[in-house]
């Protein structure tokens, strides 16, 4: 095929390749790159994401030129950006609306890793560095919403930092450096601007180790089978190409509705009142992509002592901190509690009803973390972080052992398998 | 060469070399610290920042049943002027029933007067004044009930109501601090 290898044509192409051979790089990675044939449109969000991050910087890099990071002057600055500065409203909308579209696409693409296994051997890096990718877009949107320096963006950096102060005996001395002071205040939020900038830039480094990991195994697909010759593939150009283009224009359109139609609906309103030291709104909320996390920290109410005594070992609230950060610290060493060779949900009858009921588990997380904690929400807390932990610390490792995956097809070019136990033929 | 650092060898087989070695390894890690520590200690609060130390307040004005919120080190300080039910409420609790046991008699140096800083030793956020199911503060955050002594009784926050420092200036001033 005429896209398979790069030939450099005309003289300043082949002077070039001969020195910085970048174009032969970028014609690997996003021309000949040999991708599995039966890719689905889950295999979508990851370039969906990609997009958005070059969206984000370009939109951030802009509002930098407007916004003023002082305590005293933060929200006017945002206003300004609304109401004065040309296009202002647009291009901050379009970067507070991103950064919900950005965690939309990546958990998306983190679902289907889940489902499709594609966290299993030979892909464990691949799969590791997109959680430190996850966790540094976490830093930088919980960074981002502190700038507008509204109500939410000051009591969600309140409550935040105050988790280090869970640790023992140094908890309070990371919190006050954390700070610069003795509450979240002006040195905060300078800070914390100046990190919102740099992230995303680590952000594009990690990512190019993820796409590197990558091209290295090439992609995973919706049978989990390996690729078995080139029987088995097409170029990522025309095919994918064409295909991710659908996607992102279905996908853009989407995130327009947003901008233009719904710009604060996932926002909360709290957050165009200006931060007030004094007062905590009714109900702190953190944005939606945080949720279900937010509910985890909240539901552990009770300390763990030795019985019958006063001695308290790990109280409430460094249980919670610990329950938090291990359910997201626990994808790390996903690709090990999950020993099943079988990759697809497909042929894995159990672990697909499994994968389910975790999914269900994560929405209901959410609501959870969206309510205020009354009523049934503390149980049901309790229960959905109990389940999450166990889901990956007991199912998985138990299910790897115990499951009878269905039989695998034979490769990707002959997916099924016929009733007479042959199979059919190349075509 | 070889025979160089032969000789120089002490009775233990402690080479020069390896001295050399763990010397400008050693010398290099103080150097990468002694760099790295202002790069660390820069974000710590600044001397401006520590030098807002100290409150004076004035409590004539605060009548029996009433709450103010004055700000200290860019915090809240809850300053209560409580009833006589509150008062008798607070020292009849059983310590026993207390997460964070402390009588009500360690936390006031006058009875009427309860002053802490306003911050919810959970996570940090302002608590609510009289609510919540104790008759004191109520932390709309995570939930945390603490009662008219500002001691926890319910809810996620580990520790009663920070007191802080503060002294008796007259019968109707205090400072914080
Ligand atoms: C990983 C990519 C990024 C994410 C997830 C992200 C996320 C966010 C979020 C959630 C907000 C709050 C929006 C609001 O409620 O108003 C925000 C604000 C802001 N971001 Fe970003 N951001 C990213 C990249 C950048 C970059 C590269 C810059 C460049 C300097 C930047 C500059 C800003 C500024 C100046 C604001 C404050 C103005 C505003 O509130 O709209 N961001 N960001
Ligand atoms: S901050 Fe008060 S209950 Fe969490």
């Amino acid at each position: 095929m005429s896209t398979d290898t790069y030939n450099p044509k005309g003289k300043f192409f082949r002077w070039m390749d001969d020195r910085l051979p970048i174009i032969r790089l970028m014609h690997g990675t996003f021309v000949s790159y040999p991708t599995p044939k039966n890719l689905n449109y889950w295999w979508n969000f990851g370039s969906l994401a990609g997009i958005v991050l070059m969206i984000m910087m370009i939109t951030g890099i802009v509002l930098a030129m407007h916004y003023n990071s002082s305590a005293d002057a933060a929200f006017d600055s945002v206003e300004h950006i609304m109401r004065d500065v040309n296009y202002g409203w647009l291009i901050r909308y379009v970067h507070a609306n991103g950064g919900s579209m950005f965690f939309i696409a990546v958990y998306i693409h983190m679902f289907r890793g889940l489902y499709y296994g594609s966290y299993k051997a030979p892909r464990e890096m691949l799969w590791i560095l997109g959680v430190v990718i996850f966790l540094l877009m976490m830093m930088t949107a919980f960074m981002g919403y502190v700038l507008p320096w509204g109500q939410m963006s000051f009591w969600g950096a309140t409550v935040i930092t105050n988790l280090f102060s869970a640790i023992p005996l140094v908890g309070d001395a990371i919190v006050s450096w954390l700070w610069g002071g003795f509450a979240v205040s002006d040195p905060t939020l300078n800070r914390f601007y100046s990190l919102h900038y740099l992230l995303p830039f680590v952000i594009i480094g990690v990512v190019i180790l993820h796409i590197w990991a990558l091209h290295i195994q090439g992609s995973n697909n919706p049978l989990g089978i390996d690729v078995k010759g080139p029987q088995d593939q097409v170029n990522f150009h025309p095919y994918y190409i064409m295909k991710d283009s659908f996607g992102l224009a279905a996908f853009i359109f989407v995130f327009a509705v947003f901008v233009f139609y719904f710009p604060n609906m996932l926002g909360h309103p709290d957050n165009y009142i200006p931060a007030n030291p004094l007062v905590t709104p009714e109900h702190i909320v953190p944005e939606w992509y945080f949720l279900p996390f937010y509910a985890i920290l909240r539901a552990i109410t009770f300390d763990i002592g030795i019985p019958g005594t006063d001695i308290v070992l790990l109280d409430a609230k460094l249980l919670g901190v610990i329950a938090m950060f291990a359910s997201i610290l626990v994808l790390f060493a996903l690709p090990w509690l999950d020993s099943s060779p079988v990759r697809s949900a497909r042929f894995r009858p159990i672990y697909k009803w499994a994968f389910w009921i975790f999914f269900l588990d994560c929405i209901m997380l959410g609501y959870v973390g969206s309510q205020k904690p009354e009523g049934i929400m503390p149980i049901l807390g309790l229960v959905g972080t109990v389940y999450y932990l166990a889901h990956f610390l007991i199912l998985l490792p138990w299910l790897s052992r115990f499951e009878k995956p269905l039989p695998l097809p034979e490769s990707i070019s002959n997916p099924v398998i016929k009733a007479t136990g042959e199979v059919g033929h190349e075509q | 060469m070889a025979t160089d650092s032969k000789d120089s060898s002490t009775g233990n087989g402690i080479k020069r070399r390896d001295f050399i070695y763990v010397a400008s390894a050693g010398l290099g890690i103080i150097a990468t610290g002694s760099a790295v520590w202002p790069l660390i200690d820069q974000m710590n609060p600044s001397a401006d920042v520590l030098a807002m130390s100290i409150t004076d307040v004035d409590l004539s004005s605060i009548a029996v049943g009433q709450s103010i919120t004055v700000v200290w080190q860019s915090k809240p300080v809850f300053i209560r002027h409580r009833t006589p039910e509150e008062i008798a409420e607070a020292r009849a609790v059983p310590l026993e029933d207390l997460p964070d046991p402390q009588t009500d008699e360690d936390r006031v140096q006058r009875a009427e007067w309860l002053i802490m800083v306003g911050i919810c030793t959970h996570l940090g956020c302002v608590p609510l004044g009289e609510q919540g199911l104790y008759g004191g503060w109520f932390c709309p955050c995570h939930g945390s009930h603490y009662d008219t002594s500002g001691r926890i009784r319910q809810g996620p926050a580990p520790d009663n109501l920070v007191i802080p420092n503060y002294e008796f200036l007259d019968d109707n001033h205090i400072r914080i601090g």
